[in-house]
């Protein structure tokens, strides 16, 4: 089969099980065509020959059971894998090599899926292009000059060039669902405490979050349903009855409430945009949902907020590359010495930035103005969807105020770019389930992306939702392969 | 000097100063394995060997709480008389240093496990009761080793993430005396919970010292210095004995006194400045949001209440009450968890007097000289309890008594078999004594002459000289009656 990279997960799955592929051919197939699409740098750590060896062991004895049998995958670099570098796309996890496995990757080896290598993010997720990775800008395979959102930025471009048939990615702010709606493809950032932190590289605690990517929305919820387990190790996992989400998964939507906030109307929202989620109210209703207009009076304090607490907790998350124990060290005259140029020269610009404001809303005498304040703020924030969510059961929303600008456009203007996540951040600051999945292009043929966002641990209502609306958009992605000389 | 012989104050010219002093004491929970993680936390292993990935903060690591150590500090706190916190949060504390692996220190702030308790001190002037503000949990950092290498410093993190318990008193402590008692009174609470085993030389107590000065008679609080990290009695005692003197000469001086952190130098015997307020670290304290708030339910402190066994108020009272000794007595015997069971065990099966002068006085001189902790008496219980019953029932006097202790001090002997063996059986067959009277007596007829003509000290030397003919087996009150006669 020559096609085989242009098969979903669910088609590959079903290959394989009906024993007409093996998982050699298909993680051959994936190998093969990343290896020929070196230029869009999506991944930042390649273990090929591995993949290739573990696929030819899968099938002398494979198990048809698994959910996953023998399907190749790639990860963002913020999951440790065992004995594989884990980077965080910074230099200074440049030669970090985990003795451990992170529980959500370890789920899905469980499955019976294989690590073919590990996909660029910006450094330690901070970013919305993908562009302050230490091991370069990553391109979008719609068009050469875009970025392909960030900071799960390496996932999103291997899973819309099909360099992976499916992938997780980590969601701080809008780092699943921004890269999702940049390259036309699906991301799902699952409520607060779904999936385990263990094992993922942190960077805001309170707010990651892993999630897959994938093609369509029936990929994504079957690997929902792999990573999503209850877990001791992470304090933070919340033990809650957990759906088959793909099996459970139904087209039938009918007489679901989906909410509209008017604060979502933001001041110069392109035409575009707003068009787009006119277009989506409009398939909603012809799946039978009915539409109702809400108010989430908080939602333009979001971004200040969540510009607070994620710095403030990143900046003490990131206190342990010191150069001490493991990573990047650059010699001093003394510990302080040490310490100074390995942080200055180990960190990139965006992450000294956030590490900066952090360490000053925590600082005594700002703690209450800023830290304290914003975590008030993002109790009300919260509030809002606790009341929304008494009348309806999902809320749909851009995912991005625009589509995919171009690579360099907003790097020496950090403000625009964190502006980007104004329509996801809110989700994360109140620990709730977003999806978004492609609806339409711009007038240039960029994608752009409707997001539905719903109630905690209610994922398996906005992945139908999803579903259903996907059926009746019936997007296509322009993707010319242009890489591939 | 005051008209209370116990007030501790420093005299300078005309001045008489008032040492306010309060402690925070640092102890390590008894516990298996460390406060976020499962690894071990037994004292004195390969450096580098009871270390977990958590513990090291590789990547992605997350703490996990210990509920054993949760449930430790709270039975702490009820050994305080403290208030416990339904709710408390675990804080971050953010400073950079080698032996910190996460560039923080998961503690507590704002929201401590226990609250407000009290300690009672038994002065010799009477009974003092010091002020606990709180208790809260945190994690011990690891060890820099500076002395290995010229150039490098090395790092243990054996200690790292270690669950230890702050407790902060008051600042109502007066005196070094105070402080002494203080400590051993928190340690002797601890020990009887089994929260903490005290043990100062191993680093499992430790405490930073709050000292300030001020006049006689005054309300306000004089700028206090802390003296971080000192770890046994004797320092803290000297410590604050030479910070208070330097704080008064200032003042005498006409100087302020800067509010510092300052360092004990053991072998000068002085504290020095480590850093001054405007230096002081900003700890950036947040809530982890690694680390849900701590809940605990009103069942569970009602089990751990149903756990805490008698503490030393209560057992002193006791024994007061039940046993009749003299508060100082009970005191003694009840410092130590050890001690009491010691005490409580001989006295099953013998008489508590002559049990209470034995163990304060023969056995703890002899524990000391050998520099033996109760625990490794070699003396049981047991057999302190049948040797005092040989001594009750008049089978050996208190001077054999001691001998027969001296060799049961070998090595757990029967005392008993010892006396048998020995033969140091009292004689107190009138018979057999008469007849050792009759012929000291019979030896010594011109002392014998001279008492009856009036020299009744002479007495005495008749007693000595029967008991030395009987190899000291005589007994001396039958002696006593018969030798009245015969003279």
């Amino acid at each position: 089969m020559s096609d085989i990279t242009k098969q979903s997960l669910s088609e590959l799955v079903e290959n394989i099980k009906g024993k007409k592929l093996s998982s050699s051919e298909v993680t051959k197939a994936f190998v093969e065509r990343s290896e020929k699409s070196k230029e869009l740098n999506a991944y930042i750590t390649e273990d090929y020959a591995n993949a290739l060896n573990k696929a030819k062991k899968f099938d002398e004895k494979p198990n048809l059971n698994l959910k996953l049998p023998g399907i190749p995958m790639a990860v963002k670099d913020l999951f440790c894998t065992r004995d594989l570098r884990t980077t965080a796309g910074s230099k200074i996890l440049n030669n970090f090599v985990p003795t451990y496995e992170s529980t959500v990757t370890q789920n899905i080896w469980n499955e019976g899926a294989i690590l073919m290598g590990k996909l660029n993010c910006d450094e330690f997720a901070m970013g919305s292009s993908n562009e302050t990775s230490f091991f370069g800008n990553v391109q979008n395979p719609i068009d050469k000059n875009l970025v392909p959102g960030g900071s799960s930025g390496g996932s999103s471009s291997a899973v819309a060039a099909q360099l992976t048939p499916i992938t997780i990615g980590t969601d701080t702010g809008g780092s699943i669902r921004q890269p999702a709606s940049f390259t036309g493809t699906v991301g799902l950032k699952p409520t607060y405490g779904s999936c385990s932190r263990y094992g993922i590289v942190a960077f805001a605690s309170s707010l990651d979050q892993a999630g897959p990517m994938a093609q369509n929305v029936k990929d994504c919820a079957l690997l929902q349903e792999v990573i999503s387990t209850y877990d001791e190790k992470d304090s933070t996992s919340i033990d809650f009855k957990r759906n088959e989400y793909s099996k459970e998964l139904t087209k039938d939507i009918k007489g679901k409430k989906i909410g509209i906030p008017k604060e979502y109307r933001v001041d110069g929202m392109p035409k575009e945009i707003e068009d787009l989620w006119k277009k989506g109210i409009e398939y909603a209703k012809d799946c039978g949902a009915e539409i109702i207009d809400i108010s989430l009076p908080h939602t333009n304090y979001a971004l200040p907020t969540y510009y607070i607490v994620a710095p403030a907790e990143a900046s003490s998350n990131l206190a342990r590359y010191d150069g001490v124990k493991y990573g990047f060290r650059a010699e001093g005259e003394n510990l302080i010495d040490m310490y100074e140029k390995t942080r200055s020269k180990g960190f990139g610009a965006e992450v000294q930035r956030r590490i900066m404001i952090g360490t000053y809303v925590l600082s005594s005498g700002y703690y209450d103005a800023y830290y304290l304040k914003a975590q008030k703020v993002r109790k009300l924030i919260k509030n809002d969807f606790d009341y929304a969510y008494k009348k309806v059961d999902a809320i749909l929303t851009p995912s991005t105020p625009s589509s995919a600008f171009k690579i360099g456009e907003k790097t020496n203007d950090p403000v625009s770019m964190y502006l980007n996540d104004i329509f996801t951040v809110p989700v994360n600051l109140a620990g709730l389930p977003g999806i978004s999945i492609p609806a339409g292009h711009d007038a240039k043929g960029y994608p752009l992306g409707l997001q539905i966002i719903g109630k905690a641990f209610d994922e398996q209502n906005i992945l139908n939702i999803a579903y259903a609306m996907e059926e009746k958009i019936n997007f296509k992605n322009n993707i010319n392969d242009w890489w591939i000389k | 000097m005051s008209k209370n012989k116990s007030e501790y104050l420093i005299n300078r010219h005309d001045n008489q100063y008032e040492v306010v002093i309060g402690l925070e004491v640092h102890a390590q929970v008894t516990s298996e394995s460390k406060l976020f993680s499962t690894s071990a936390t037994k004292f004195g292993g390969e450096p580098n060997t009871q270390v977990s990935l958590v513990d090291a903060a590789f990547p992605g690591m997350l703490p996990v709480i210990n509920e054993y150590c949760v449930k430790q500090a709270i039975k702490t706190g009820i050994g305080l008389k403290a208030k416990i916190n339904k709710r408390s949060v675990f804080d971050r504390k953010n400073y950079f240093y080698a032996d910190l692996p996460q560039g923080y220190q998961i503690s507590q702030f704002k929201d401590p496990i226990v609250g407000e308790g009290k300690v009672i001190l038994d002065m010799p002037d009477g009974q003092k009761e010091v002020g606990i503000e709180r208790l809260h949990l945190e994690q011990d950092a690891g060890k820099s080793i500076h002395d290995l290498d010229p150039k490098n410093t090395f790092v243990d993190l054996n200690r790292s993430g270690v669950a230890l318990m702050e407790i902060v008193s008051k600042p109502d402590l007066r005196s070094p005396d105070e402080v002494n008692a203080y400590i051993k009174k928190l340690r002797s609470i601890m020990r009887y919970l089994g929260t903490c085993d005290g043990n100062m030389q191993e680093g499992s107590l430790r405490a930073d010292v709050n000292v300030s000065v001020r006049k006689k008679g005054s309300k306000e609080f004089g700028t206090r210095c802390e003296i971080k990290n000192v770890n046994s009695i004797k320092f803290m005692q000297m410590a604050i004995e030479y910070e208070a003197n330097r704080q008064v000469d200032l003042i005498e001086d006409g100087q302020t006194i800067d509010q510092e952190t300052r360092l004990f130098d053991t072998k000068k015997n002085e504290t020095r400045s480590m850093r001054s307020k405007e230096d002081a670290h900003d700890y950036r304290y947040f809530p982890d949001p690694d680390l849900l708030p701590l809940e605990v339910s009103d069942d569970f402190i009602e089990n751990l209440k149903s756990e805490i066994p008698e503490l030393p108020d209560e057992k002193k009272k006791r024994f007061i009450e039940k046993f009749k000794l003299s508060p100082y007595e009970a005191n003694i015997l009840v410092s130590d968890i050890e001690t009491s069971n010691y005490f409580e065990n001989v006295i099953k099966k013998s008489d508590v007097k002559l049990a209470t002068n034995w163990i304060i006085g023969e056995l703890f001189a002899a524990l000391n000289e050998k520099n033996l902790e109760i625990t490794e008496s070699p003396i049981s219980a047991g057999n302190l309890s049948k040797l005092i019953n040989l001594i009750k029932d008049g089978t050996i006097s208190g001077k054999i008594a001691k001998t027969v202790f001296e060799q049961m001090m070998e090595g757990d002997k029967d005392p008993q078999k010892i006396v048998e063996e020995k033969g140091l059986k009292q004689e107190s067959d009138p018979k057999a004594l008469e007849a050792l009277i009759d012929k000291v007596i019979d030896d010594n007829r011109d002392k014998a002459t001279e008492y009856k003509s009036g020299k009744v000290k002479l007495f005495g030397f008749f007693v000595g000289q029967v008991m030395k003919v009987s190899g000291g087996k005589a007994n001396p009150q039958l002696v006593n009656e018969i030798l009245m006669k015969k003279l």
